[in-house]
C-alpha cells in the first residue's frame, strides 16, 4: 500500500473524537504503537529499491510527526479538562476557621516586664535576681533603714517568725549584687514583692523592676535622661515628665517621677510612675564601694502600674483573678 | 498634715496663685495630696444672734426664731436641734447664693415667714461632717459677716509629708521652705518671755535622760477653762484636722501646728509632788486620755508625779490629769524627747497621735522653751491666768545637737550632673536657716536644730537641688561605661518558655505565692511550708510549696465562669521551710484537648500524652531531649497512679507530670479531670550549645516491626533495646502503633516501631536490613519475651 493511500484526514478525524484518555491512547497505539499502521508501513520499506525506500521512508516519518503532534495536542486539551472537572470539585469554604487556630497568651504583667527588660538590656543593662524571702539585712538595714525607723511604715512588711521577711521591694537586690561586684555595673532586678496591704489599689503581692548603675562621675542628669528614655520607649509617647524631691532612706537626693498623662476625656493629669534617687553613700559603704570614687542612681517602678497604663486595666485585682476572659486579651 | 492656706501666707507670702504655691510645694518635695477650697461663696451670710426660739404652730420639728443680724432683727423658720436662744450662728440672708447653689429668698414655711437661713457648717461647705447650725464663739458681733469672722475664703492644704521632714509638720518649718523656695522672706512671730507673776512651781526631774534630754514645766492658775477658744484660733485648728476642745487644751495645739512643739497642759490639782521622766516600772498602770487602760512596761517613758505615771511621754496624757472645764490651774508641759525613745511605741499599742508622729520622727530639742513661752502668752491672753516661773531640767550631754557638715563645691556637681553658682548654693542655704561658713572646697554648713534629715554632704545637695529646682538639672540620655555580662546560649530565658507555651494555646496566670494551709494539706503538700507570722487572712497564710494548688484554683475558677477549656501555666517560686526557694514552671490543664471544630475533630478530655508532647516541645529548645526521661515510679500520692509520670533529667528528679488522683479531684471538690505538670524551671531553662554533624551521603532504609509484649512492657525499654542492638546504624525509631484487645489476650500488648538505619559509608543492603531486624527482634525476645507478630 502506498502512503499516501493513508487515509490521514481519518487518523486526524479520529484524533479529535477522542474523548478521553484512555481512547486517545489507544488511538496513539493504533497509529504509531509496534503494531500500528505507520509502524507496519515502515516495517516494509526493507523490500524496496533504496530510491523508493528513501522517498517512502521520509513520508511515513513526516507522518508519524504529523499525527504525534495532533495527538500531544489532543492530549494537553484532554488533561487541561480533566484537571478543570477535578478542579470544579476541590473548593473549600475558606471563611471557615482554620484549625488548631488557639493560641495562649502572656500575662500582662509579664509581657509588661518582658517589655521593660528588653529596653533596659538595650541601654546595657544586666538582669539581677535575688530570694524572694529576705532577711532583715537586705530589705531594710542596708538600704538605710535602722530599725524602727519611721520610713519602714511605708512598707507594710509580711514576716515570718524567724524574723526573716518576704522583701517589700526588689532593692535587696542591689545589695546582694553589689556586694558581689565591684563598679561599674548597671543592672535591674526584676520581681515579685510584697506588702502586707490589699485593697481596690493594693495587692499584697506585686512586680517591680528596681534598676541600678553604679560608676563613677554617675549624676542626676544621667538619672533624668535614663528615665526619660525608658518611659518615652515604654508607652511609645512623648510627655511632660518632672522630679518631685522625695524620700527613700536609700537614696539622697531622692525622686519621684511623675508624667503628665493624657486622658481619654482630653485632660490630663500627673501620674507617678517611678521612685528614684542617687544611691546613698552609706549603702555604697555597706555594699563595700568607694563612695568618694563611685556614685550612682536607682529607680524603681511597679510593673502592674505600668501595664495597667499601657494597656488601660483599671482594676488592679483582674491581674490576679486569673480569668482567661481577662488574661485572653495581651496576646 | 492639712493647713490653711491663709495661715501660711501670713508667714511668707511669695504673691502666687493657690494653683501655683502648690505646684512649688509638690516641686520642693512637699507633696501636695489635696487641696480643698473652703468658703467660697459667702456673700450675704452674717453672723446672727437667736434672740428668740418658739415653737412652730404646725411643725413640731420647726422653730420660729427671731435673730439679730446686727442691722436687723429677722424672723427665720429653723430645723435644726440645737437652735436656741442666745446661740450665735451664721445666717443667710435674702440674696445669699450657698456653695451648694442654693439661692436663699424670702419664704413661707407652713404658714410662717421665714426671711432668711440659719445654717450649718456643711450648708456653708465649710466642714462636711458637721451637722445641726455651727455653732460661732461667743464674742462673734451679729451682722459681721460669716467670711470675716472665719478667715475666709481659704483652703485646706493636705501635705504627705515623707518622714524625714517632720520640721515641716509645723508651719515655722514650712514657712521657712516656701520662703526659700520663692526667694521671699518670712514673718516669724515676735515670742517674748512671760515673765512670772506667781511663785508657784513643779520641781521636774530627769531620770531617763537619753529618752527625755530636756523638759520644761510651768504653771499657770486661775485659767478659765470653760472658755471657748476665738474663731481665729478654733478655725486653724479646725483646718488643721483637730477638733476645738477647750480653750488650754487648743492652746497647747495651736503651738504644735504653729512651731511644731507638741505640748500638754495637765491640772494642777492632779498632780502629787515633782514631776520625774523615767521608764515605766512593770505592772504600773494608766489610764489614757481615749479612756483605755494601759498596763505599762518599761520599754515606754512615762511623766510621772511622785504618786504614779500621769502620761505616756511624746504620746498622750492621761484621763486623771487632763484639763477640764473644771481646771483652775494647770501645768504645761513642753519637753524633747528622743526619737529613739517614742519611735515603735504607739503602733506597738495601736495609737498614733500628732505627738508620737512628731516626736517619732524628731522635733527640734532647743523649741521647747520658745514654745513654752508662746503658749504661756495665748495662754493669759485667752484663758486668763498667772503664769510662775520656767522650770527646765536638761541633760546637755544628751542633747543632739546639729553638726558642721562640710559641702563640696566640686561635688554638687558631681553628684548632679550640673554646676550651680556659689550664690545660688548660700542663698538657698541661708534661706533654710542653716549656718554658711566658707571653706577652701566649699562650705561647711550647720542646719537648724530642728532639721533632723541633714547629716551628711549628700544631704545638704539635695537641699540645694530640690530648692534650685530638679526642673533645672539637666537630663543626659543613657550612655557611658557599658560592662555588660552579654547573654549565653546554654540558658533558654524565660521569656522563650513563655512564648513556647503560648504559642501552643496555653494561658499565662499568675497567682498569689501565699495559700492556705488548708489548701495545700488537701494536696498532702503541707509539711514543709513556711508560715507568715503576720498573714493578711489564713486564705493567704503560708508561702505555697508548689504552684499547682493555686493554679488548680484558678482553673476552677475560670471552670466556674462557663469556660470548659483551660490551659494555664505559670512561672514562679515556691517555697520550703526546709530548703528555701526554686523557680518553677507549672501547668493545669483540663476540659477538650483541642477547642471545639467544625470539622469535627474529637472531643475527647485532655490525657497524658496531649501534656506530654507540650512539655517534650519545651523541652526540645534546650536541645538535650535525650537526657530527659519520663518514669512511671515514684509518684507522689496526688497523682494517679497509672496517668502519671515522674520526669527526670539526667537521671536527677526534676518534676512530675500526669492527671490528678481521684481522691484528690474529690477533696477539692472538681468534677472533671485535670490533667498537671510541674517541673524545675532550671532543670527547663538549660540549653546546649548544637554541635553540627555531616550528613550521610548515603540512602536510609526502614524496616517495621510488630512485637507482642506483655502489658507492662514501658515503650522506652523496648526502644532502648534497639538502640543498644543498632547502635550508630539506627537513624530514628518511630512507634506507630501501640494495640491491645481484640485477638490479643489482657495481659499482652502489641507494639509496631519503625527502624530506620542508616550508615554514614556506604549503602545498605537488604541483607544488612534483615539483620539488624533480627538482631533488634532477637534482643527483645531475650529481655522481654517479646514475639514477632507476622
Amino acid at each position: 500500500m502506498a502512503v499516501d493511500q493513508l487515509n490521514l484526514d481519518n487518523a486526524h478525524a479520529r484524533i479529535q473524537a477522542a474523548d478521553s484518555l484512555d481512547a486517545l491512547e489507544s488511538l496513539r497505539v493504533a497509529l504509531l504503537g509496534k503494531q500500528g499502521v505507520l509502524t507496519a508501513e515502515l516495517k516494509r520499506l526493507g523490500g524496496l529499491s533504496p530510491e523508493q525506500r528513501k522517498q517512502q521512508g521520509e513520508a511515513i516519518n513526516r507522518l508519524k510527526g504529523e499525527v504525534g503532534h495532533a495527538l500531544a495536542v489532543r492530549r494537553e486539551v484532554l488533561e487541561a479538562e480533566v484537571l478543570a472537572r477535578r478542579l470544579a470539585t476541590e473548593r473549600v469554604d475558606v471563611t471557615l476557621p482554620g484549625r488548631d487556630a488557639g493560641v495562649g497568651g502572656l500575662h500582662p504583667v509579664s509581657r509588661a516586664l518582658e517589655r521593660i527588660t528588653d529596653i533596659f538590656a538595650r541601654f546595657g543593662y544586666d538582669v539581677a535576681e535575688g530570694p524572694e524571702v529576705e532577711d532583715d539585712w537586705h530589705n531594710f538595714e542596708a538600704l538605710n533603714f535602722p530599725p524602727d525607723h519611721p520610713a519602714r511604715a511605708m512598707h507594710d512588711t509580711f514576716y515570718f517568725p524567724d524574723g526573716r521577711l518576704l522583701r517589700t521591694h526588689t532593692s535587696p537586690v542591689q545589695i546582694r549584687a553589689m556586694a558581689g561586684r565591684q563598679p561599674p555595673l548597671r543592672l535591674i532586678a526584676p520581681g515579685k514583692v510584697y506588702r502586707s496591704d490589699s485593697d481596690q489599689t493594693h495587692s499584697p503581692m506585686f512586680h517591680q523592676v528596681e534598676g541600678l548603675v553604679v560608676g563613677e562621675g554617675i549624676t542626676l542628669a544621667d538619672l533624668k535622661g535614663t528615665l526619660a528614655a525608658f518611659l518615652r520607649g515604654f508607652f511609645e509617647r512623648d510627655f511632660e515628665m518632672r522630679f518631685k524631691p522625695t524620700y527613700f532612706p536609700f537614696v539622697e537626693p531622692g525622686a519621684d517621677v511623675v508624667i503628665r498623662w493624657q486622658l481619654p476625656d482630653g485632660g490630663s493629669r500627673w501620674l507617678e510612675v517611678l521612685g528614684a534617687g542617687m544611691v546613698h553613700p552609706a549603702v555604697l559603704r555597706n555594699c563595700g564601694i568607694d563612695p568618694e570614687r563611685y556614685s550612682g542612681f536607682a529607680f524603681g517602678m511597679g510593673v502592674e502600674r505600668l501595664a495597667m497604663l499601657r494597656y488601660g486595666v483599671t482594676d488592679l485585682r483582674a491581674f490576679f483573678e486569673n480569668d482567661v476572659r481577662f488574661l485572653g486579651q495581651f496576646r | 498634715m492639712k493647713l490653711s492656706e491663709n495661715w501660711l501666707r501670713e508667714w511668707v507670702e511669695p504673691q502666687v496663685s493657690r494653683e501655683e504655691l502648690c505646684t512649688r510645694l509638690d516641686m520642693i518635695g512637699l507633696e501636695v495630696e489635696s487641696v480643698a477650697t473652703l468658703g467660697d461663696g459667702l456673700d450675704g451670710v452674717v453672723v446672727a444672734r437667736i434672740v428668740s426660739a418658739a415653737p412652730h404652730p404646725d411643725a413640731d420639728r420647726l422653730r420660729v426664731c427671731q435673730v439679730d443680724a446686727g442691722d436687723a432683727r429677722l424672723q427665720i423658720v429653723c430645723g435644726a436641734p440645737n437652735a436656741r436662744e442666745g446661740l450665735l450662728a451664721p445666717l443667710a440672708r435674702v440674696g445669699a447664693r450657698l456653695p451648694g447653689g442654693l439661692e436663699i429668698k424670702a419664704a413661707s414655711l407652713r404658714g410662717v415667714e421665714s426671711q432668711g437661713m440659719l445654717c450649718s457648717a456643711r450648708e456653708l461647705g465649710i466642714d462636711a461632717d458637721a451637722a445641726g447650725l455651727m455653732e460661732l464663739p461667743g464674742d462673734a458681733v451679729p451682722g459681721t459677716p460669716l467670711a470675716t469672722l472665719l478667715g475666709l475664703p481659704d483652703a485646706v492644704i493636705e501635705l504627705g509629708l515623707t518622714p524625714n521632714r517632720a520640721d515641716c509638720l509645723g508651719m515655722l518649718g514650712l514657712a521657712v521652705d516656701v520662703g526659700a523656695a520663692f526667694a521671699v522672706p518670712v514673718c516669724r512671730p515676735a515670742i517674748a518671755p512671760v515673765p512670772a507673776a506667781i511663785e508657784t512651781l513643779r520641781e521636774v526631774a530627769l531620770a531617763a535622760p537619753a529618752a527625755c534630754p530636756r523638759y520644761l514645766g510651768r504653771v499657770v492658775e486661775g485659767v478659765d477653762a470653760t472658755r471657748g477658744s476665738p474663731a481665729w484660733l478654733a478655725e486653724r485648728l479646725r483646718r488643721a484636722g483637730i477638733r476645738p476642745i477647750n480653750v488650754v487644751v487648743d492652746v497647747t495645739a495651736y503651738v504644735m501646728l504653729e512651731l511644731g512643739q507638741p505640748m500638754h497642759a495637765f491640772d494642777q490639782a492632779h498632780l502629787r509632788g515633782a514631776i520625774v521622766v523615767r521608764q515605766a516600772a512593770a505592772g504600773e498602770r494608766l489610764q489614757l486620755l481615749d479612756g483605755r487602760e494601759l498596763a505599762l512596761d518599761p520599754d515606754l517613758l512615762v511623766i510621772a508625779d511622785q504618786a504614779a505615771p500621769v502620761a505616756l511621754a511624746g504620746i498622750m496624757g492621761g484621763m486623771a490629769s487632763r484639763v477640764t472645764e473644771a481646771t483652775r490651774d494647770v501645768f504645761l508641759e513642753s519637753a524633747h524627747f528622743a526619737p529613739a525613745a517614742i519611735i515603735g511605741r504607739a503602733r506597738r499599742l495601736g495609737m498614733h497621735t500628732d505627738a508620737s508622729h512628731r516626736f517619732e520622727r524628731g522635733v527640734d530639742p532647743a523649741l521647747p522653751r520658745l514654745a513654752l513661752e508662746r503658749a504661756t502668752a495665748l495662754l493669759v491672753e485667752l484663758a486668763g491666768g498667772r503664769p510662775g516661773p520656767v522650770v527646765e531640767a536638761v541633760a546637755p550631754d544628751a542633747l543632739r545637737l546639729p553638726a558642721k557638715v562640710p559641702l563640696r563645691r566640686a561635688r554638687i556637681a558631681r553628684l548632679l550632673g550640673v554646676a550651680i553658682a556659689d550664690a545660688e548654693v548660700e542663698r538657698i542655704l541661708a534661706a533654710l536657716d542653716m549656718a554658711v561658713e566658707r571653706t577652701d572646697a566649699g562650705w561647711a554648713v550647720t542646719p537648724p536644730s530642728r532639721r533632723f534629715d541633714i547629716a551628711i554632704e549628700e544631704d545638704l545637695i539635695e537641699e540645694v537641688a530640690r530648692i534650685h529646682g530638679y526642673d533645672n538639672i539637666p537630663a543626659r540620655a543613657p550612655g557611658g561605661e557599658l560592662a555588660p555580662s552579654l547573654p549565653g546560649e546554654t540558658r533558654l530565658a524565660d521569656a522563650v518558655l513563655r512564648r513556647s507555651l503560648a504559642a501552643r494555646d496555653w494561658q499565662e496566670a499568675i497567682t498569689f505565692a501565699f495559700v492556705d494551709q488548708a489548701l495545700l494539706d488537701r494536696w498532702r503538700l503541707g509539711g514543709d511550708a513556711l508560715a507568715l507570722g503576720n498573714p493578711l487572712s489564713a486564705e493567704l497564710g503560708v508561702m505555697r510549696t508548689s504552684l499547682l494548688p493555686g493554679l488548680v484554683q484558678a482553673l476552677a475558677h475560670n471552670r466556674a465562669r462557663q469556660v470548659e477549656r483551660v490551659r494555664l501555666f505559670e512561672l514562679g517560686r515556691r517555697f520550703h521551710a526546709s530548703t528555701g526557694e526554686r523557680d518553677s514552671l507549672a501547668l493545669v490543664a483540663s476540659g477538650p484537648a483541642h477547642a471545639e471544630h467544625w470539622s469535627g475533630r474529637d472531643r475527647r478530655g485532655h490525657d497524658f500524652h496531649d501534656l506530654k508532647g507540650d512539655l517534650e516541645a519545651l523541652i526540645a529548645l534546650g536541645g538535650e531531649a535525650t537526657a530527659w526521661t519520663f518514669e512511671a515510679d515514684g509518684l507522689p500520692d496526688w497523682l494517679h497512679p497509672g496517668r502519671a509520670a515522674m520526669v527526670r533529667r539526667h537521671g536527677r528528679p526534676v518534676g512530675f507530670a500526669g492527671a490528678l488522683h481521684p481522691s484528690l479531684l474529690r477533696r477539692l471538690d472538681l468534677d472533671h479531670e485535670v490533667l498537671v505538670a510541674e517541673l524545675d524551671l532550671d532543670a527547663l531553662r538549660a540549653a546546649r550549645v548544637p554541635v553540627a554533624r555531616g550528613l550521610s551521603r548515603f540512602p536510609s532504609v526502614r524496616r517495621d516491626i510488630a512485637v507482642k509484649v506483655a502489658a507492662g512492657t514501658a515503650f522506652a525499654d523496648l526502644a532502648g533495646v534497639a538502640r543498644q542492638a543498632l547502635g550508630g546504624l539506627l537513624e530514628d525509631l518511630v512507634v506507630f502503633d501501640e494495640y491491645r484487645g481484640a485477638g490479643l489476650s489482657d495481659d499482652v500488648k502489641s507494639v509496631a516501631m519503625g527502624l530506620i538505619l542508616r550508615d554514614p559509608s556506604r549503602t545498605l543492603t537488604d541483607d544488612d536490613a534483615d539483620r539488624a531486624v533480627a538482631a533488634v527482634v532477637q534482643g527483645l525476645t531475650a529481655r522481654f519475651g517479646a514475639e514477632l507478630r507476622g
